[in-house]
């Protein structure tokens, strides 16, 4: 795995062949780059996270590696079998739901799940039995016999779902799969997610950065098509992320924690202090070894009654915006998203 | 052709349940039925409107008129019937995003597009059945028989005129992805062939050119040779699939 940015990468934690390999992969659209030069290892079994701002060019990447794009340049293979338009072998070993998947509005979802089963090659009561098992599995059992027409947003993701799993594919694409679901359709599909994991690679693609820390086991980011980082999910928070002490005082002692206040201010270990209107304390820490070692003398020093003290995990939220950086105005359109690259042809 | 079983059934279960199969299947009857209607009782509509207007004597229609008359009515409406069912097969698929969906699947894209032209190809022979069937009835009834093999070698050639130009809005419907545009250029076609076809050094070698045959053919008499135009017809059918066929499969959904 190789970083297109400055970053540091983590390698990946198999010597098993990755089940998707990309290399120098491209894709331009006239001026516009969706995708440059992006290098990529997606080791086998695990759930890999795509993440970018709008415009990063994670539904273009997954495009080309489902074969429904051809890159401008550069190559990949998917489960060993090199990517390409026509390519039926690659298409036995995967599955794909779209961000905004498209069905036979007049078929019926048992119909539709019929069709993709067969050209999966299954039959018979193989066929049925792998159809009432996917039905049951994303909560579609009572409408399997009704018109996709008449499905809401969140049935139809979830018909998606059993769709692109109903071959048991080696290699499943998700595009922003929970976008249209309601809270709990959400759980149920992340918890389905995570009960693929060592089953199948997992390819997950969301700005949902939370999705992401609740079943990912690894990430990429990327940001108007150039891959800023590809790391093991722990090891990118732990790497990136400065930690947080989160303080609250206990009341009427305004003195001692102004003292308080001064005292970290003064201190090199720490980065910022920020106060909430209910006076608790969030400390970003420069260095979190020496910051571990003083905050305690310190309250003890300046003499701050405490109710509580802890050091907050890192979010992924955090390490993303860190990585991403801030957007400038002349990056963002009208809409609020991202502009993409433009080269001169 | 990996997938063309699954993909053909699916074609004929839209064709039934989006109602194009029946829909089709009962024009095409009414034109049956109609043609030997108008043949039989067109001069008595006219002597009826126009009274002792009309300067000339109307001769009483043959069956040679009721085939002739369904030759016409079936060449139009049916041509245009072909144009409809062809113009959105691949365009609205791409634009849907619904071959987006099948082609991740182990679905081939020559067994995507040869589903949906055989498709096509089993409603315009079913209504092309229909059609000749009501026709030889009436013609039966209202004029006397015609030789059923001769009718059924009729048919066949009809449904392969009408083929060609559903083939060449196929190409169409896939290289613009976009019906309007499949339909105007079916319609080009569909119009250019057939003045081409006037020409009688061009008629053999056009789908127009089968008209002449398939008349000998229904009326149980010598005529000129069907296979020349039958070949160019099945040769225009099978450039015009070929070229969808090497342009759909460089195509990004």
């Amino acid at each position: 795995m190789t970083g297109q940015h400055t970053a540091p990468t983590v390698p990946a934690p198999s010597d098993a062949p990755p089940a998707i390999s990309a290399r120098g992969l491209s894709k331009r659209f006239g001026r516009v780059v969706a995708v440059s030069g992006l290098d990529l290892d997606v080791p086998a079994g695990t759930i890999f996270g795509l993440l970018g701002p709008n415009g990063a060019g994670k539904t273009t990447t997954i495009r080309i590696l489902t074969g429904l794009a051809q890159p401008t340049a550069g190559s990949a293979t998917v489960d060993g079998i090199p990517v390409g338009l026509d390519q039926t072998d690659l298409r036995r070993r995967i599955g794909y739901l779209d961000q905004d998947p498209r069905f036979y509005s007049w078929m019926r979802g048992r119909e539709l799940l019929d069709l993709v089963g067969r050209l999966a090659g299954l039959a018979g009561p193989k066929l049925r039995s792998r159809l009432d098992e996917m039905l049951e599995r994303v909560g579609l059992a009572d409408a399997a016999d009704r018109r996709i027409g008449g499905y809401s947003g969140g049935m139809r993701q979830r018909l998606g779902v059993a769709q692109a799993l109903l071959g048991r594919p080696s290699v499943l694409f998700l595009d922003e799969p929970v976008s249209s679901l309601d809270p709990e359709g959400r759980r149920d599909l992340l918890e389905l997610i995570g009960s693929l994991r060592g089953e199948m690679t997992v390819v997950l693609s969301t700005h949902v950065l939370a999705d992401v820390e609740r079943v990912c086991d690894r990430v990429a980011i990327l940001d108007r098509g150039r891959l800023v980082i590809e790391s093991g999910l722990e090891d990118l928070l732990t790497a990136h992320a400065r930690p947080i002490y989160r303080l609250s005082p206990e009341p009427d002692q305004a003195s001692v924690v102004d003292a308080f206040l001064d005292a970290l201010r003064a201190a090199s270990w720490v980065d910022s202090v920020a106060v909430a209107r209910d006076g608790a304390l969030a400390i970003t820490v420069a260095d979190p070894a020496t910051a571990g070692a003083s905050i305690v003398p310190l309250l003890a020093a300046t003499g701050v009654r405490v109710q509580s003290l802890e050091r907050s995990r890192p979010s992924l939220e955090e390490v993303f915006l860190a990585l991403i950086g801030p957007r400038g105005a002349d990056e963002v359109d009208g809409r609020g998203f991202v502009r993409p690259r433009e080269v001169d042809a | 052709m990996a997938g063309f079983g699954p993909l053909l059934r699916k074609e004929l279960l839209e064709a039934w349940r989006t109602l194009r199969l029946p829909i089709v299947a009962v024009v095409f009857l009414l034109v049956g039925f109609s043609s030997p209607l108008l043949a039989r009782f067109t001069p008595q509509i006219l002597k009826a409107v126009a009274g002792n207007q009309i300067p000339f004597v109307l001769p009483d229609p043959t069956t040679a008129d009721a085939v002739d008359q369904l030759a016409k009515n079936l060449g139009q409406f049916g041509g245009l019937i072909a144009i409809l069912l062809a113009m959105g097969a691949v365009a609205t698929e791409t634009e849907r995003g619904t071959a987006a969906m099948i082609l991740t699947k182990p679905a081939g894209r020559a067994a995507f597009l040869g589903a949906k032209l055989v498709a096509i190809g089993v409603t315009l022979a079913a209504g092309v059945a229909v059609a000749t069937a009501g026709s030889w009835f009436y013609t039966l009834v209202l004029f006397g028989p015609l030789p059923p093999s001769g009718v059924a070698a009729a048919a066949v050639l009809q449904w392969l005129v009408f083929m060609a130009w559903a083939s060449i809005t196929f190409l169409a419907s896939t290289i613009t992805r976009s019906s309007l545009a499949a339909a105007g250029i079916g319609i080009v076609g569909f119009i250019g062939l057939g003045i081409a076809g006037a020409l009688p050094t061009v008629e053999r070698f056009v789908p127009t050119g089968l008209g002449r045959p398939a008349r000998a053919l229904s009326l149980g008499i010598a005529g000129p040779d069907p296979w020349t135009p039958a070949a160019a017809t099945i040769l225009l059918v099978a450039a015009s699939v070929s070229l969808a066929w090497l342009a759909f499969r460089r195509q990004e959904l």
